[in-house]
């Protein structure tokens, strides 16, 4: 491979143009300069190139060398992504600091994942084994909860001619080597390189059926979200979009998550480096951090990394992917991402289309979310990637150009709101703005994993609260006292479905996850509620007499009072309230 | 001997075009000899090819295409920064401008900063007792937090701004190793003379250091103002281990010098003019707070920003609120009404809050006695909606309850005098007296353990 040089020309902030580079190829990766500044070239024309820095310019000068690599951005694919913290163009930050201390300067070069780190591996094929794409011919335990296959990258097949046996190897130690069918030889190792830009490639995609299960009671019960699904959050600031985000991160039941912090703030990355080691998965017993790859492209960081992040991201979680994992990728968020595309794309002197942002957003939009899906890997083995990005619209307005587009891309919608978000209802998940399109593929499931009813009672819990909303007006104009006594016990079930269901608190011991099971139980004790206070009200008890049963408040307090290990006392609580509602029909006859 | 060019090719606003330019680094500074002898400050923001374009700190006013010199340095903009900065006052590049000497220091630091690595930082935890019941106890200040006031024109930010240095204390911090940044983006004489006075009365001049950039001032200098400062407050928090305190404003006159900037330079606007690149500009800027793993010193910002119209979706308020840790809110009707602070409770938070407070920090009940605050607040903007409607007199017993919590709440809790400053114990107390006003069946946010110790209503 030659290389190419070219000698720059113009410098506008991380946009670069340079002369004499007829002979590099778009999306090829450049050193830009004495410092080695790592770039891309975005486009060419004739003989100027332009360049995007993924680094500060400062201090550079026009005719400066630029220097090809003969690839395009691509990431190391192998052990070691685990557990580690990167920033858009997959270098490992903790090696920066240790580079650097403090602050991250520019010019540290391409560093990717550690290639000193001896790692236990298992060969599991032997001589003359015929290996295609996607095949896996070693494993590395590289977490306790996480095996990590090591697979024949795509394209390629052949026959073992020769393999290493079981022990310590590094990163770039050849453990096989494999004869095409051309007769070339190709050395083994335990990394690949892939191109971020380009999907990796999978045998087909399958339909969804399954879901992803997040402990959180406003989306598994109301707006489920599926494993192979595409998810869009948007919310203004400080309506909890990173709460959310986190409680996904921590709770959702993928194998591995690939949290992807994109123009997002510095403290909140490292608050999920504090946090994330010290929690348990409650499937695996292991710690979080484990199944946990983090990417932190802070706002301060360069924006053409940035724009760059989610790439990345996407394309890790692709990896593991294709080694059979459900992988959960959350982007927080993708307006960061956007606006860097239109940063970018003003320096370049694009005409820009609907509120500065090139014409070329939606499409970038998409190709990210159709990355997503359930898929049959290369391997034959079922997996998925399940995408779920923060929006963060301008204004709290969910008629700006990305989350307007993001809602083409996205099956399921969980609308924050300023409003609940003022008034401290957290998930401040809008309840009736909100949608999930996953709730007809899931049927099947949720009737044979939880129960037969849980979908019916949802429905019902929808009503009652469409139906609050409406009375909600009424009441506004009258005030509730005028209301008759069954649209008032509407009102107060809503309110009991709020306090109780939607509501949940992150940070209680018991409340931050709940499953599905007791989710259901749940909501046949407010379903009991519903129906046996309702008995009431027909007999003309008042309102305010059903509502001073102490009972009232034990339901809204079950959240707490009910541990998750001993959910049986929400039988108890149905048979309590059938009994003192009786009790108290009984006093009034 | 660095070259010297005597022939610009364009002047136009605060920008000068040279071409035939060999050798120059981009964000280059730039000295400007005009005929008269006077010296200016540039940098340069653009190459092509052999042409550059310089950005003129203090304006090309009596500039001409031939009557000056320029001299490229070598190097960005660099501040020499030693302890001694503390007590002085500099103009927005840095230059002193209280009569005395620059400070001579071998130690130069660019003030364009680096990102700081998220993996060094430590995540702030400890609360700063401010003296201000509805910041205590409401949107708690932590350390190492970026919290705005986002206020309007006319509104009594500045007041609050100085209560808060006046008053602040933060764990760890003494008479010895405190500080108090104070960056001053195109405001009026008067405003920046309230501060001095303030800072003076409140004897804690020697901590203080300013860059003032004045309504006047050039524009160009207003964009490095803030840098200056918070190099100067990552210089004494990394290197010197103090807590340092940082007042930037005003946001709003830092962010329009940029439009303009942006507008003279020819590119692409975005939302209202504004350039695409504001986001990330701003974020070098609120980004630099912090505190750093194995350092003891902390940088805690409190930007100000007068918020166009009392818009808090325009763009500035708004992106500013995506990058901050929270936002204290202030509003005019409270204004008027004559509260001070006058602070809009539902709109402010602080993200940082729920992990500097409790047991450990401040007291148990905190966290909880905080959000019970919140909910009963935004129901009392319910019931107050309805009595419009209806009429006071025809609301329930229980609705006249939260009005009256409501006026109490404004009146003794979010209201207190510029230089009253109460403990967080005395603020905690005070809200019970005041939830106390509802009955117990309301106050679902809240433990019955906790109600059961500090609730004082009716026993029922």
């Amino acid at each position: 491979m030659n290389n190419h040089f070219g000698v720059v020309e113009l410098i506008n902030g991380p946009v670069v143009k340079g002369t004499k580079m007829s002979a590099f190829k778009v999306n090829e990766m450049v050193t830009v300069g004495e410092r080695q500044l790592i770039g891309e070239v975005v486009s060419l024309e004739d003989e100027v190139a332009t360049v995007q820095v993924y680094e500060e310019t400062e201090g550079l000068r026009a005719g400066e060398r630029i220097c090809s690599t003969g690839a395009p951005l691509s990431l190391t694919l192998g052990p070691g992504m685990l557990g580690n913290m990167f920033d858009g163009i997959q270098r490992p930050l903790k090696k920066i600091e240790e580079i650097s201390k403090i602050f991250i300067p520019e010019g540290i070069g391409l560093l990717s994942i550690d290639e000193d780190k001896e790692w236990d591996v298992h060969l599991t094929v032997k001589l003359d084994d015929s290996l295609g794409q996607g095949q896996v011919y070693a494993t590395v335990q590289e977490t306790l909860s996480i095996m990590h296959k090591i697979m024949i990258p795509p394209g390629i097949k052949g026959k073992i001619v020769e393999v290493k046996p079981d022990g310590k190897y590094k990163l770039k130690d050849t453990i096989a080597v494999l004869e095409m069918e051309n007769g070339e030889k190709m050395n083994l190792s335990l990394m690949q390189k892939w191109p971020v830009r380009r999907p990796r490639p999978v045998s087909k995609r399958v339909p969804i059926y399954k879901p992803l299960i997040t402990g959180q009671r406003v989306i598994d019960t109301f707006f489920p979200l599926a494993k192979g699904g595409t998810v869009g959050l948007p919310g203004g600031f400080g309506t909890g979009k990173t709460v959310t985000q986190h409680q996904l991160a921590k709770w959702s039941d993928a194998d591995i998550i690939v949290y992807i912090g994109c123009g997002e703030r510095g403290n909140e990355m490292t608050n999920v480096l504090e946090e994330f080691p010290a929690l348990i998965d409650p499937r695996t017993n292991r710690p979080l951090m484990e199944r946990t790859i983090l990417i932190a492209n802070t706002s301060n960081m360069p924006v053409a990394a940035r724009e760059a992040s989610i790439y990345t991201g996407i394309t890790m979680a692709e990896y593991f992917r294709d080694m059979g994992y459900d992988v959960a990728i959350m982007a927080d968020s993708t307006s960061r991402w956007a606006e860097a595309l239109r940063e970018i794309s003003g320096r370049l002197e694009e005409m820009p289309a609907e509120e500065g942002f090139p014409a070329y957003l939606p499409s970038r939009l998409a190709q990210f979310y159709e990355r997503a899906g359930c898929v049959k890997t290369l391997n034959d083995e079922e997996a998925s990637i399940t995408i779920i990005g923060a929006v963060s619209p301008p204004g709290g307005d969910f008629s700006e150009p990305v989350t307007e587009n993001t809602k083409r891309f996205v099956s399921a919608f969980l609308a924050l709101d300023k409003k609940l978000a003022y008034a401290r209802h957290y998930p401040a998940i809008n309840y009736l703005t909100s949608y999930s399109g996953y709730v007809t593929m899931l049927e099947d499931w949720y009737k044979e994993n939880v129960a037969d009813d849980m979908l019916e009672l949802r429905a019902k819990m929808i009503r009652l609260l469409q139906e609050e909303e409406k009375l909600n007006e009424i009441v506004q104009l009258v005030g509730e006292d005028v209301l008759p006594n069954d649209q008032a016990l509407v009102l107060e079930i809503a309110r009991t479905i709020k306090k109780a269901f939607l509501q949940q608190n992150a940070l209680h011991k018991e409340d931050t996850y709940v499953s599905l099971e007791k989710q259901h139980k749940m909501l046949i004790v407010i379903d009991t509620l519903y129906e046996n206070t309702l008995k009431c009200v027909k007999i003309g008890i008042p309102i305010s007499t059903i509502r001073k049963e102490p009972i009232f408040e034990d339901v809204i307090k079950m959240k707490y009072d009910v541990p998750n290990d001993q959910i049986e006392l929400l039988d108890k609580l149905c048979e309590k309230i059938v009994t003192d509602y009786k009790e108290l029909r009984q006093k009034y006859q | 001997m660095r070259k010297e060019y005597l022939k610009l090719e364009k002047v136009e606003g605060p920008l000068i075009v040279l071409s035939n330019i060999q050798d120059v680094a981009y964000d280059e500074m730039v000295e400007i000899k005009i005929e008269n002898g006077e010296t200016r400050k540039g940098k340069v923001i653009k190459i092509d090819g052999d042409k550059v374009v310089v950005q003129v700190f203090e304006g090309t006013a009596g500039i001409s295409t031939h009557n000056a010199s320029v001299k490229f340095m070598g190097e960005p903009l660099k501040l020499p920064l030693s302890k001694e900065i503390l007590g002085r006052t500099f103009n927005g590049i840095g230059s002193p401008i209280d009569g005395a000497y620059q400070v001579i220091s071998q130690n130069k630091y660019n003030v364009n900063g680096r990102p700081i690595n998220p993996v060094a930082r430590k995540y702030p935890r400890n609360f700063i007792q401010t003296g201000v019941s509805a910041i205590d106890a409401l949107m708690t200040l932590i350390r190492g937090q970026k919290l705005p006031i986002f206020s309007g024109n006319g509104i009594a930010h500045n007041e609050l701004a100085v209560q808060i240095v006046k008053q602040a204390k933060i764990e760890g911090a003494n008479s010895t190793n405190f500080a108090v940044v104070f960056g001053a983006m195109g405001v009026r004489h008067d405003d920046a003379s309230y501060f001095m006075r303030s800072f003076e009365a409140a004897g804690v001049l020697d901590h203080v250091v300013m860059y003032l950039n004045l309504a006047d001032d050039p524009i160009t200098e207003r964009i490095s103002t803030p840098r200056c400062a918070l190099t100067a407050a990552e210089y004494l928090a990394f290197e010197h281990d103090m807590h340092v305190l940082v007042i930037l404003t005003d946001m709003t006159s830092y962010s329009e010098a940029l439009r303009e900037m942006s507008s003279t330079r020819g590119e692409v606007p975005s939302r209202k003019g504004y350039p695409g690149y504001l986001y990330s500009d701003l974020s070098t800027i609120y980004e630099r707070a912090g505190m750093i793993e194995g350092k003891e010193g902390s940088i805690t910002l409190i930007p100000i920003l007068t918020m166009p119209n009392d818009d808090i979706t325009h763009p500035i308020p708004d992106l500013t609120g995506f990058i901050t840790e929270g936002q204290i809110v202030l509003n005019r009707e409270l204004n008027q009404k004559g509260i001070y602070p006058p602070i809009a409770i539902l709109p402010s938070l602080s993200r940082l809050m729920k992990d500097g407070i409790g047991a450990d920090y401040t007291r148990e009940d905190h966290a909880d006695l905080s959000n019970q605050i919140f909910s009963s607040y935004s129901k009392v903007q319910d019931v107050r909606s309805l009595a419009q409607i209806i009429g006071e007199d025809d609301l329930g017993e229980i609705d006249k309850l939260y009005l009256k919590f409501g006026r109490r709440f404004e009146e003794k809790f979010v209201a207190q005098g510029s230089g009253e400053n109460r403990s967080i114990s005395e603020t905690l107390n005070l809200g019970w007296k005041i939830l106390s006003i509802l009955p117990k069946t309301e106050l679902d946010r809240l433990k019955p353990e906790m109600i059961e110790k500090y609730y004082r209503g009716k026993k029922e």
